[in-house]
């Protein structure tokens, strides 16, 4: 995604690779400052060694994920929580 | 709803070009026949995966520029000179040429054509294609939904679906298009030129209450610097979706 995009909305495709479900639109709440928002509003950085998505208020990593063919490494400890709306 | 999360992997499906359509000197419509589209919502994107013969693979995110239509799917690629995937898809892929891609993804940067709020939609340069299916999709779905278009892009030439955008504007009353040229205005403009401040978007933007969803992409900077003029001007950031790319590229 080098000359891609620069923020969560490009995490949409690699993340429902691994958890099978769209987060863009999912809310997460950064685990260093607190800041709250939709998964999108992140910046992305990347992609290699892996894509780093940081909160847009501190800058704090808040999910880093890195692929190879067949493997994944999901790290998300910069998140304290994540919601995600579900069809009814 | 489309931001409910949608459950299940995708996977890769191979379109095939129906048909090129130059929109600038660098960029490109590619009209894509996609057996086994499952349809979108405006707004959303795909994943497109090139691979080359000793295995190396890379990816990109497209915006689609296309209302729904069968396995009928549009990609507005911008050439990027430095691009590894941009300069392919824009001068070698051609018609009957195969391409390996994946969607709709994204439930964030999506516009509901049953909402009947009014929509506020700024682009600048390419950021423009996801902005240009929601208005398509729009006139497709017979929406009386209130739509104003601020495209903000550095010349004519730079200036994607030129036509199109002249016939849409004062086709119907619901529905505003202007265009703001950072650059070089064509003569005799009377439209606005220079960047997007906060006249100009008090200028253009109609009246923006509580009820107003505003989307706006472009490139990061166009993208911090016109969500900053909206939230001065009185918007929330929960009425803002945004979405940005990177560097370089058609900028605002």
């Amino acid at each position: 995604m080098s000359d891609g995009w620069t923020d969560g909305n490009s995490l949409g495709g690699p993340l429902r690779d691994v958890l099978g479900v769209d987060l863009t639109a999912a809310v997460g709440r950064c685990a260093n400052c607190g800041t709250t928002g939709p998964l999108a509003e992140g910046r992305l950085f990347g992609p290699a060694p892996g894509l780093v998505l940081r909160c847009p208020g501190c800058g704090h990593p808040l999910l880093r994920l890195a692929r190879a063919p067949g493997r994944h490494w999901l790290d998300l400890r910069g998140l304290a929580c994540i919601e995600i709306t579900t069809p009814r | 709803m489309a931001r409910a999360a949608v459950p299940g992997r995708l996977n890769w499906l191979v379109a095939r070009l129906a048909e090129g359509r130059q929109e600038t000197t660098t960029a490109k419509t590619l009209v894509l026949d996609v057996p086994g589209w499952p349809g979108h919502l405006p707004g959303q994107h795909v994943d497109v995966r090139l691979t080359a013969e000793d295995g190396y693979s890379t990816e990109r995110s497209y915006s689609i520029a296309s209302p729904p239509d069968g396995a009928r799917l549009e990609l507005t690629i911008q050439r990027l000179d430095d691009g590894e995937v941009s300069p392919y898809l824009t001068e070698i892929f051609s018609v009957g040429y195969p391409l390996e891609l994946r969607g709709p993804i994204g439930g964030y940067f999506v516009w509901d054509p049953a909402d009947t709020a009014p929509s506020l939609l700024i682009g600048g340069g390419s950021g423009v294609v996801p902005l240009m299916a929601m208005i398509r999709t729009r006139i497709a779905a017979g929406s009386a939904a209130p739509m104003r278009l601020i495209y903000s892009t550095r010349r004519p030439g730079t200036l994607l679906y030129a036509g199109e955008l002249r016939r849409l504007a004062g086709d119907d009353g619901d529905l505003s298009i202007d265009v703001v040229y950072t650059r070089n205005a064509p003569p005799g403009w009377t439209g606005r030129a220079g960047r997007l401040d906060a006249a100009g978007l008090s200028q253009l933007a109609g009246p923006l209450d509580s009820g107003t969803r505003c989307f706006v992409c472009g490139p990061t900077g166009f993208v911090e610097s016109v969500a900053r003029l909206l939230i001065a001007a009185g918007v929330t950031a929960r009425q803002i979706r945004t979405e940005r790319f990177g560097p370089g590229g058609e900028a605002s």
